[in-house]
């Protein structure tokens, strides 16, 4: 137990310095993080609510694939992401590799299955709620699913908090991608990984601590603002 | 639908953001190996070569093998690496202009402090033989890097056939297919025999029980070449620039800079090019 209390200690004296590099490398987690959940909602969301109210061949397989693709594993969307931005692969010459573009691009394909499919959810059970009176509105299907979606709007922050929680968490896809270089494409997991490869096991605990507390704040951020919001619009 | 494009909005200035700094920054991508990058030498080492240059280092740290195949693909401009006969290969089969050697240290074989196996000494293939033959627990890379494959070599010369003697490999001997560092907790936390490069040891902190058991035969000689990767092969690879680091890390300032990087007062590489 005092090996934890001293990472604690440890993560508290490195958070009071103000480490110029920590800060880098925890502003760089957020930025590629919040970057691929911005997009993944982008593509997500419209497409959750599709496979909510559609109605066209495929959909049934369409809703299990999504729910399966939450399961992911990591390092497989990196080792994808990899051999596409590769230059020898087909997006080679973009030398998009090793940038944190590559590291958004790789969480985004993680985490759109997880917002599209708990969107679905969310929608289907509004779309269950109001589809009489949608209908009776003479509302398209489109129509009718960009309203749910606009309607549930402070649901689907939590799908949105889901996917960035799994992105800001994995070090498998961004370690393939990004490749850990210093200053460039480290980030919180990559570097909690090497500092435990050098068998430096406080410290890495100490900036999971820091990880932790950062998406601590975030989600508690979003939280105010979904309170605010539903009190001033909702 | 405000929301919809305030978050295009910043997507668009976050991707663009880290792009644009790019395009301004001179940097060729170096692919090494873990034990280069976690022993910290290019963090002593790069500050001074970007100095001298303007050129920054992008180093992505693999296993040897892996660091090789991501330069076949054409993903880094120059490979630092420590596996003689694989570089050598890599160049024979043009993926590389030309295998320049930099710097050496050596490999270690790190054990119990007790010493179960009595393997203590200055023979690495007695060594090991002797923890084969007492069945001590031994961690292996596993991964193809250059300590593995330097592993493998030292097995064969004791005369340990690993696969045959799947009987005897199945409890004592463990393939844990990762780098260094997660090989070294393993076995720190295993109690177990396993062979390191001396420069990632000096830089570990989580050593439990482990010390040196061998060190000092002339076998255990780790060396490091340098090679560009062959613009011929990959039209994009930063000749001019990688062939600048090249010659920088040859040169009496480069390899100087190489025997000024110290943990504890002990020199961790030392410079031979030629």
């Amino acid at each position: 137990m005092s090996e934890i209390a001293q990472s604690l200690a440890l993560a508290g004296e490195l958070v009071a310095a103000g480490d110029a590099k920590l800060a880098e490398i925890v502003w760089l987690s957020l930025k590629v993080s919040l970057s691929a959940t911005a997009l993944s909602c982008v593509l997500g969301m419209p497409l959750g609510a599709l496979l909510a109210v559609g109605r066209f061949p495929g959909r049934h397989s369409l809703i299990v694939l999504f729910n399966g693709l939450m399961g992911l594993p990591p390092v497989v969307v990196g080792l994808l992401v990899y051999l596409l931005l590769s230059r020898a692969g087909p997006l080679g010459q973009f030398g998009l590799l090793f940038t944190p573009a590559a590291m958004i691009i790789a969480q985004t394909v993680l985490i759109t299955p997880i917002i599209a499919a708990l969107t679905r959810q969310v929608i289907e059970d509004e779309w269950r709620e109001y589809r009489e009176q949608l209908r009776s509105l003479g509302a398209s299907r489109m129509r009718a699913g960009r309203t749910l979606l606009w309607n549930a709007r402070f649901s689907l922050t939590t799908a949105g908090l889901a996917g960035f929680g799994r992105a800001v968490a994995e070090v498998g896809a961004v370690m393939i991608v990004g490749g850990n270089i210093d200053g460039v494409t480290r980030v919180m997991t990559t570097t909690i990984a090497l500092e435990t490869s050098k068998g430096d096991l406080p410290l890495a605990l100490a900036l999971g601590a820091i990880l932790v507390a950062v998406v601590l704040v975030i989600n508690t951020g979003a939280f105010i603002l979904r309170q605010w919001a539903e009190r001033r619009w909702g | 639908m405000t929301a919809l494009r305030f978050l295009l909005t910043a997507l668009v200035v976050a991707m663009a953001q880290p792009s644009g700094a790019q395009a301004q920054q001179r940097f060729i991508t170096v692919a090494s190996t873990t034990s280069t990058e976690q022993s910290g030498l290019f963090g002593h080492l790069l500050p001074a070569f970007e100095k001298a240059s303007g050129i920054r280092v992008r180093v992505v740290a693999l296993g040897t093998g892996q660091a090789l195949d991501l330069a076949r693909r054409g993903d880094a401009d120059v490979v630092f690496v420590h596996d003689p006969a694989a570089e050598e290969k890599f160049v024979a089969e043009a993926f590389g202009v030309k295998r320049q050697q930099v710097m050496y240290n050596d490999f270690i074989l790190v054990g119990p402090k007790a010493d179960p196996a009595k393997a203590a000494g200055q023979d690495i293939l007695e060594g090991l033989r002797r923890v084969a033959t007492t069945q001590a627990p031994f961690v292996s890379r596993g991964d193809k890097s250059g300590t593995h494959t330097a592993e493998l070599r030292y097995w064969k010369a004791a005369g340990v056939d690993l696969a045959t003697a799947s009987g005897i490999r199945g409890p004592w001997y463990r393939d844990t297919g990762s780098g260094m560092g997660p090989a070294l907790n393993t076995a720190a936390s295993m109690n177990a025999y396993i062979l390191a490069d001396r420069g990632t040891w000096l830089n570990f902190r989580n050593r439990g029980e482990l010390g040196i058991v061998v060190a000092g035969d002339q076998a255990l000689f780790n060396q490091y070449g340098v090679i560009l990767v062959n613009p011929a092969k990959h039209a994009h690879v930063k000749a001019a620039d990688g062939q600048k680091f090249i010659d920088w890390i040859v040169s009496p300032a480069g390899q100087q800079a190489i025997a000024a990087y110290r943990i504890g007062g002990e020199q961790l590489f030392f410079p031979n090019a030629r």
